[in-house]
């Protein structure tokens, strides 16, 4: 659309870099002269109809940013120094490509490893080039047990071969007036901070809880925080960080008892009813209040509630991930909504696949396989780090395993590591626990790339050469890890700045031309958005796609239609075509094939000697939704809603340990420390403290100290070990329950943000 | 004389979720420190040790309540982008009759 001589507004998808989220929304981008003037929402798109998050709407600030990354630059002194110089797109690929091929010729593509950080518009490309090039190690870099969403990924994909959502109608164009379509009577948010991840996440926008809650839904919150949510819910379960594994159970326990299951829905279509039912037999309620801190009434009330309403959806979120054994715990979730019959019903918990089987970021095996097939993927598991180790990991979306990948840098068994290609993975900062470990098993790797849109921490301290990454208004892409299908395309340029995209497309061509038949990147994305009968310009046109209602990627009520499984038989895509409260997957694992609650490395009941000496529980990674994990800590807009990297504390924890709002304080655990400004809130349990996560402090200037951005100081990261993942080897990343104790800073000894 | 016109936001759904507050910095390019609207937390003690969080969005001297965009008929930046589609513009006197249906509102006037 023209809106003047010479400003013109685009449609298309709003995707980070730059808003900083798992991609979505619709939104109008305006443009003067080959540069970004302005974003709104678009009205006409379904996933948020116009709304938009403060994150998008300071997209001015982000793209226009003076720090902002304009132009490729190589280390001039030792690594860690802060010395860079610019250099030409060609100097830097020309650096990338014959290092690359030094170390695939010496020692085997698979020494490179290839880490993105949460992902997003990056993830495609990044396993693009890591294929490309023949190497296996596609990795979550830092994130012990890769404890974010593949957890609940392989956890449903195991017991019931998909994954879900609550059912928001966000597959129909017409939302929420489509006919079909039910408000749940009860939605269950469960580890999910609406405020914090208020807006897009693949399927889901936090504020479709909102929407719901208008149209009568009732909320059961299970959360230690006293949040929005938990203040507006007919039923709040405080539950101790970690202990969500063993809630599942007390909730199934009830369901079954009470007789309040679905007789229909177990009879026909799952498999070990009787197995979950002696299983829960052996475990008292008592017990169960215990470990969860909730009182045994409220596990009865919640049980209920949900159980009887009809229907009734469950959100859930990244603490599961990190609990002790996470697929276990996600297990129990996903065996309430099978108890209950609330899967792919209307407003329920539907099962959430792209819209006819787009991708350009797969998330399941089957995906993978799509892309680059069966024999293809074969290979890439004989030397796929960790995938000898952890059965499940090989079996499902072919990640390396981050713990082991930090375990081979440092010892260089069975195969040393010999590089890394680091994009858009703050690791130093936000990813890594124990990220003093990551920085010195990094440093010692031969060449390290860093490609992001801002210098960070991590590209300070471990880059040779850090290449500029574009915006979203800067770049071409597609988002196909959610519904809709978006177009999102290059309106604008800053500088030097290049996609991901385009990035790894040139590099991957140039190490492997036969992996990159395509002319450009338009022209792999045609290719891969022919299942929807779209090009990547006629995407632009449509604006977004759906697939229609029949089709096996969109509701109801698939596994009757058989619509879910290869074979085209009713049912899941699972060995006995049922949900599987008994999974004989995990059973072929060796895991254990019934739900259960494992307790966190360190706890009051693990490690009652511990926790005599750090009496209180650090969780850290609860969402503020004015910055995404690392990222927005240098746009103005933003920093001013969230100005200190905090620690939240109850008014009772403050007082004992002598802390008054805005005190620095010293967060002490058995393994490393970090300080933090006090904040102090009623929300907070007296016995928890929260502090956010990803924090640096991008205004301080660096001098080569090894110290960047005072990251050392404030990562409180360093209070949280690798390498006690979950048995399975998704999920143990302890982020939540660490134990810990606080003390005021001494005078002087405060963190300031100049140099 | 017409209808005076107003904001009004109903803060039973309320967020606090900020984009009302970046979409008029946006909107006017105010900077740090300046803007047509704060929010305000306030948090109530309820039975069974829990806390009622509220937030009031609160215009302030530099809300005009988006004059340029309102006689072009479109919504003021804050009500479009409010991602709990919590905030409504109009004549007062519509306003009001809104508000009769619903528990928890304010209504701002600012001219
Ligand atoms: S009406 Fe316009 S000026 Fe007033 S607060 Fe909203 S966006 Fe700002
Ligand atoms: S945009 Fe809406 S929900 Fe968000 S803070 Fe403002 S009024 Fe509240």
């Amino acid at each position: 659309m023209q809106v003047d001589e010479n400003t013109k507004v685009y449609k298309m998808g709003a995707w980070s870099p730059g808003p900083g989220c798992h991609g979505g929304c619709g939104v109008e981008i305006s443009v003067k002269d080959g540069k970004f003037v302005k974003i709104e929402g678009d009205v006409d798109h379904p996933y948020h109809e116009g709304r938009l998050c403060p994150r998008a709407l300071a997209l001015g600030q982000y793209i226009n940013h003076p720090d902002r990354l304009r132009w490729p630059l190589k280390r001039v002194g030792e690594r860690g120094s802060g010395k860079w110089a610019r250099i030409s797109w060609d100097e830097a690929l020309d650096t990338c490509e014959s290092k690359l091929r030094d170390i695939r010729d010496k020692y085997g593509a698979e020494s490179m490893v290839f880490g993105q950080g949460t992902g997003r518009d990056s993830g495609g490309p990044i396993l693009f080039l890591a294929y490309a090039y023949g190497s296996p190690n596609w990795t979550l870099f830092g994130l012990s047990g890769i404890a974010c969403f593949t957890p609940r990924l392989a956890a449903c994909f195991q017991v019931m071969g998909d994954m879900t959502f609550p059912d928001a109608a966000q597959f129909f164009p017409e939302r929420y007036d489509d006919p079909d379509w039910k408000c749940p009577e009860v939605i269950v948010s469960w580890a999910r901070n609406l405020q914090g991840s208020q807006c897009a996440d693949h399927y889901f926008s936090g504020h479709y809880v909102t929407d719901m809650m208008k149209r009568g839904a009732k909320l059961i919150v299970v959360d230690p925080v006293n949040g929005w949510e938990a203040s507006r819910a007919e039923l709040w379960l405080r539950i101790r960080p970690g202990a969500d594994g063993a809630l599942a159970l007390g909730m199934i326990k009830v369901i079954i008892e009470e007789n309040l299951y679905n007789k229909e829905f177990v009879d026909k279509w799952t498999f070990g009813f009787d197995k979950l039912k002696a299983h829960v037999a052996s475990m008292t309620l008592d017990e169960i209040e215990q470990i969860t801190w909730v009182p045994k009434e409220k596990i009865i009330l919640a049980a209920r509630m949900y159980a009887k309403a009809k229907p009734a959806s469950m959100r859930f979120g990244q603490p599961l991930d990190s609990n002790a054994e996470a697929v276990a715990t996600i297990h129990g979730l996903a065996s309430l909504w099978a108890l209950t019959g609330n899967i792919d019903n209307p407003g329920g918990n539907i099962i959430t696949r792209p819209p006819k089987g787009v991708t350009l970021y797969p998330y399941s095996t089957e995906e993978v396989i799509q892309l680059y097939g069966q024999e293809f993927v074969n290979k890439m598991n004989l030397k796929r780090i960790g995938a000898d180790q952890y059965p499940l990991v090989k079996n499902f979306r072919s990640w390396a395993m981050s713990d082991d990948v930090l375990k081979q840098m440092e010892t260089g068994t069975p195969y040393p590591v010999k590089g890394l290609w680091c994009q858009t993975n703050n690791f130093i900062a936000g990813t890594a626990q124990d990220p003093k470990r990551h920085w010195e098993a990094v440093r010692k790797l031969e060449f390290n790339v860093v490609v992001d849109t801002f210098m960070t921490p991590t590209a300070q301290l471990i880059a040779d050469i850090v290449l500029p990454a574009a915006a979203l208004s800067e770049k071409d892409s597609v988002f196909t890890t959610g519904v809709p299908c978006n177009p999102i395309y290059k309106v604008a340029t800053v500088d030097e700045a290049r996609p991901d995209w385009e990035i790894n497309f040139e590099l991957a061509k140039r190490l492997n031309p036969q992996a990159v038949p395509w002319a450009n990147v338009r022209g792999l994305f045609d290719q891969r958005l022919a299942v929807i009968g779209k090009t990547f310009e006629t995407l632009i046109d449509s604006g977004y796609v759906m697939a229609p209602k029949g089709d096996a990627t969109t509701p109801y009520n698939r596994h009757e239609k058989g619509l879910l499984r290869p074979d085209g038989q009713p049912g899941f895509r699972t060995p006995s075509g049922k949900f599987e409260f008994y999974s004989q997957k995990f059973e072929e694992y060796g895991l254990n094939p019934l739900p259960y609650h494992e307790e966190p490395i360190e706890s009051p009941f693990k490690t009652p000697e511990i926790y005599k000496d750090y009496p209180l529980i650090m969780m850290t990674g609860r969402r503020v939704g004015v910055m995404f994990h690392s990222e927005h800590r240098q746009i103005p807009w933003l920093r001013e809603l969230n100005p200190h990297p905090s620690i939240d504390l109850h008014p009772d924890t403050a007082k004992e340990y002598g802390i008054k709002d805005g005190d620095w304080v010293l967060i002490e655990g058995t393994m490393g420390k970090a300080k933090r400004r006090a904040k102090i809130t009623p929300i907070m349990h007296p016995k928890i403290v929260m502090a956010q996560h990803g924090w640096w402090i991008p205004e301080a200037t660096y001098n080569g100290d090894g110290n960047p951005y005072k990251v050392w100081d404030i990562n409180v990261n360093q209070l949280i070990p690798m390498g006690h993942n979950s048995k399975s080897g998704f999920g143990g990343a302890f982020t939540k329950t660490m134990l810990c104790r606080i003390s005021k800073v001494k005078e002087g000894e405060e963190v300031n943000y100049g140099s | 004389m017409a209808a005076r016109n107003g904001l009004m936001i109903d803060y039973d759904f309320c967020t606090g979720c900020n984009s009302c507050v970046v979409a008029c910095k946006q909107e006017h390019s105010y900077p740090v420190g300046k803007g047509g609207i704060n929010l305000v937390e306030i948090m109530t003690p309820l039975p069974d040790d829990r806390i009622r969080i509220d937030y009031i969005p609160f215009t302030t001297a530099y809300c005009d309540l988006c004059y340029t965009r309102t006689t072009r008929g479109e919504q003021p930046a804050c009500v479009k982008h409010c991602q709990a589609a919590c905030m409504y513009f109009g004549t007062l006197p519509e306003l009001a009759a809104k508000m009769e249906a619903k528990p928890h509102c304010v209504l701002f006037t600012p001219r």
